[in-house]
């Protein structure tokens, strides 16, 4: 109880509407560790502005960098909500604060590819093969994770996206579907029975596993989601792309279809004009993206004992706002993990400044973390992959115990 | 030498002059040339090209506006909208359509996060109905949408067709960013289509220039930053004159430069730098419109950064104004790395997803010595010994575009309403001119290999079969249904 009362206290408000016991983890601690892991990984594309997302109020540099679009400093009107003295939320953020304050919310600062580039594309291709300036890597890091530690289920690693994303890309079975309830045949009987046969032969080509595994997962959802999804009690998603996506992954984590990779993206975060600040694009922006995760995780109950929620963005932007009061193409960016086995409640990785003579090149904010460091983390200490599997993951990269986080 | 021979010989030798090579004319060659060129053979095509032969065929397909096409306009002639202009799109179908949601938000302004981001669905609450104004606003992409189905299904100038949406999507603009929803009718129209048989220089150019880009990539906003200052001490004096804009803009913006040389001409291997990129946005300065007036584009010479600038290695001296902008475009159209780029991406699109490297060479050498003619550049890859390989045939994964209208051509469906296809394309992820992000729709099959996609098509194809798909006739078959949805549904029918 006096968990309870602490939670709410800080949490103010927003809490009574997440619909979950705060002491979830001490209820579970029997379940976690023996149930499946679950990891979601979620992109944010078109390269957040971290510095608005988490907002480094105690460097001046910020403020004078942005004369514009600073988020104000904590406890003025639109100010970032305090994290810990140093960085704070952007105000629209607010659904992700208990999280947070339970410490099941870490955020790492100035992380991203050691790559310089500033392409939309490529940055996205390096993150999401997981070799940053190597462009002839064939498959995503997901996939190869998978490809190591496959176990047969057609549900293992789904993306809930119309295109399979380049993470997933490769040669272990992966899902991509935008919508369950569109996920079957229509048709009657005869005529799937021989178009399954078909796309069964060579004739198929590259088809042929795509549509193998599309078949054998239709047979195990409609056999597992039977009519439509009531989101826990008080959960409510947004209405949008993303809010949907993320509430598929709850579904299909409920139905135990053995689901331990999902992937969803959150688009539209090119903000060259009129980004705003508290208010306006980027804040509509954030607002979707943090009542979408925290959603997802009250919806998840219990289960975000054995989950880990890790948000990507190809880079950051520059640190001063342009000529159009939007953001440029940067570097570094922020990354959230959220969920029971993450230490949460700190900002990782070195502040390396926003002086100018600390950015890189003079404009972006410098990296101080790999990204690959805190996938590998997650591959290694929350999925439980040996090093082998891990270095597998990440060809060319030495994944040391020495250089994660600690963060799980 | 025999008369057959030498008749031959003759043929074979016009060919090469007019710049066809090797063209087969076996019936797997042709249906590969419908697949390729045109969007899929419809019923009786493959024959009719035997006997019009598929060299004069192709060099019709060159020159479009020798080709009839009737039939195409009849079927849109329906539409109320394909032919305005930018002005007055903006002016009567957006401004009532803003005007009534603001007036609707003042009366029931009670709770609820203020300024959406554009196209962003609404999040919370029943839908309110859309009202008279706001219907007329959506009739002008629904009809654009679908009028690029019916074209891509109906018209006889099928290469212009495929390569409109090619370079629609090589300079791609996203119509749910603000008010380029008004723009896209007019760019598709007069800056992308009249070009695609044009020199390179040209359709840059016209990019360059056009609302839809301008404002996509936020150029409009791109000024000097010293002109902002500049622009305070000349408003005074200006005041008075109603003409001001509404907003002036403040400062270097460089989305524009960077997309100008990755995605548009050089690609991103090409060695620029991002001073090169600062360089080429100070160049752009100036270059602007008036969003949501529908006005065309104007050089603001007051916003124009006129210092000396350095780009690739070359000066663009001081003093200046458009003519830094338009060297620049100049420098780009003429580069070997865009003409290896340009040759590359088409060869992807008519050849296969690793095309021959000993081809991408040629095209390029093309590109350059017809100093970017884009129809001699397509030309010499369509009509490639590499084009008819037999490893190439059948081997292009189609994209969910290249599927939907080529069962409805295969079909010899009559589409009747086209709007229940423009949003299975939105299912299956490839909604017609709403590609957010500034590389456009990918034309690999690695991205459309996806599970939920292929379901979609075989729910296509099954919806084809028992003529359930709504907005589709089909003609009267004899023999049972199934066996269309059988063949469409067909995993050779997914490839082209």
């Amino acid at each position: 109880m006096t968990n309870r009362r602490v939670f709410l206290k800080s949490g103010g408000v927003a809490l009574l509407s997440l619909g979950f016991a705060p002491s979830f983890l001490a209820r579970t601690v029997e379940a976690a560790g023996t149930r499946r892991k679950l990891l979601i990984a979620v992109f944010q594309r078109g390269a957040v502005d971290g510095l608005n997302m988490v907002v480094p109020y105690g460097d001046a540099a910020y403020y004078a960098a942005r004369p514009t679009i600073a988020i104000a400093r904590p406890g003025r009107q639109g100010g970032a909500l305090d994290l810990d003295g140093f960085f704070g939320l952007h105000p629209r953020m607010a659904p992700l604060m208990p999280w947070w304050q339970q410490g099941h919310l870490a955020i790492v600062h100035a992380s991203g590819s050691p790559d310089a580039t500033r392409s939309h594309f490529d940055a996205q291709d390096y993150m999401e093969s997981g070799t940053p300036g190597v462009k002839s890597t064939r498959d995503g890091w997901l996939n190869r994770y998978l490809q190591g530690r496959h176990d047969g289920h057609p549900l293992q690693a789904v993306a809930l996206t119309p295109q399979m994303p380049r993470a997933l890309q490769g040669t272990a079975a992966a899902l991509a579907v935008a919508r369950l309830d569109d996920f079957s045949i229509r048709g009657d009987r005869a005529t799937t029975a021989t178009l399954e046969s078909a796309y069964g032969t060579p004739a198929a080509g590259g088809l042929k596993g795509t549509a193998g595994e599309a078949f054998e997962a239709m047979r195990t959802l409609s056999s597992s989601l039977r009519g439509s999804y009531q989101p826990a009690a008080s959960v409510s998603y947004p209405r949008t792309p993303f809010g949907q996506a993320l509430q598929e992954i709850a579904r299909l984590a409920k139905a135990d279809v053995g689901l331990e990779i999902a992937f969803a993206e959150s688009t539209q975060w090119d903000h060259h004009a009129n980004e705003g600040g508290a208010t306006g694009q980027i804040a509509n922006r954030l607002d979707d993206f943090a009542r979408g995760l925290a959603a997802l995780a009250a919806d998840l109950g219990d289960r975000m004992a054995d989950t880990v929620i890790l948000t990507m963005s190809e880079f950051g932007r520059a640190v001063a706002q342009n000529g159009s009061g939007g953001t440029d193409h940067g570097h570094g960016n922020a990354m959230f993990l959220i969920g029971g086995p993450v230490k949460g409640g700190h900002v990782y990785g070195r502040w390396p400044g926003l002086a100018p003579e600390a950015r890189h090149e003079g404009r972006d904010l410098a990296i101080t973390t790999d990204f690959r460091d805190v996938f590998a983390e997650v591959v290694v200490k929350h999925l439980g992959a040996d090093r082998a599997t891990a270095s597998a993951v990440f060809p060319g990269y030495a994944v040391k115990d020495a250089a994660f986080l600690r963060l799980l | 030498m025999t008369r057959t021979l030498a008749a031959l010989l003759l043929i074979i030798g016009g060919l090469v002059a007019s710049g066809v090579a090797a063209v087969p004319v076996d019936d797997a060659g042709v249906a590969h040339v419908l697949d390729r060129l045109a969007y899929g053979p419809r019923p009786g095509d493959v024959a009719r090209l035997r006997t019009q032969g598929v060299a004069a065929w192709i060099e019709a397909q060159l020159h479009p506006e020798r080709i009839d096409d009737t039939a195409l306009d009849a079927r849109l002639a329906r539409f109320t909208t394909l032919t305005l202009d930018s002005r007055t799109i903006a002016q009567d179908y957006e401004r009532p359509a803003i005007a009534e949601r603001r007036a609707r938000q003042r009366s029931q302004r009670t709770d609820g996060p203020p300024d959406r981001t554009p196209n962003e669905p609404a999040m919370d609450g029943p839908r309110p109905a859309p009202s008279a104004a706001q219907q007329k606003n959506r009739l002008v992409l629904a009809e654009l949408g679908q009028a690029k189905i019916l074209r891509a299904v109906y018209s006889e100038r099928q290469l212009e067709a495929v390569l409109t949406d090619f370079w629609f999507n090589h300079f791609n603009v996203f119509a749910g960013k603000g008010p380029t929803r008004t723009y896209v009718t007019e760019y598709e129209r007069d800056v992308i289509r009249p070009h695609v048989f044009g020199r390179f220089r040209d359709l840059l150019g016209a990019t360059a220039k056009s609302p839809a880009m301008l404002f996509y990539l936020d150029n409009w906003e791109n000024a000097d930053p010293a002109a902002a200052e500049r622009l305070g001490r000349a408003r005074e004096a200006r005041r008075r004159n109603a003409e001001a804009p509404a907003r002036p803009p403040r400062g270097l913006n460089e989305n524009y430069a960077r997309e100008l040389l990755e995605l548009h001409t050089l690609g991103v291997d090409a060695g620029y730098t991002q001073q090169d990129v600062v360089a080429v946005a100070r160049a752009f300065t100036g270059w602007t419109m008036r969003p949501r007036e529908g006005t065309g584009f104007l050089f603001a010479a007051g916003l124009h950064d006129r210092a000396a600038k350095t780009v690739l290695g070359q000066t663009l001296p001081a003093g200046r104004g458009i003519e830094d902008g338009e060297q620049v475009l100049d420098l780009l159209a003429a580069h070997p790395s865009t003409a290896r780029f340009i040759a590359r991406k088409l060869a992807i699109r008519f050849v296969g997803d690793t095309p021959p490297a000993a081809l991408v060479d040629r095209a390029a050498a093309r590109f350059l010595a017809t100093k970017g003619d884009l129809r001699e550049v397509v030309r010499i890859i369509v009509t490639s010994p590499e084009f008819f390989a037999a490893d190439v045939l059948h081997a292009k994964l189609k994209t969910p575009f290249e599927f939907v209208v080529s069962a409805l051509r295969a079909a010899s469906a009559d589409v009747v309403n086209a709007g229940p296809l423009v949003r299975a394309l939105r299912e299956l992820g490839m909604p017609p001119y709403f590609c957010q992000p500034p590389t456009g729709y990918d034309d690999t099959a690695a991205s459309w290999a996806a599970s939920g996609a292929l379901v979609t098509r075989l729910n296509l194809a099954t919806s084809l079969g028992d003529r359930t798909l709504a907005g589709v006739r089909l003609p009267a078959t004899p023999g049972p249904d199934d066996t269309r949805a059988l063949a469409i549904g067909a995993p050779a029918f997914q490839y082209r």
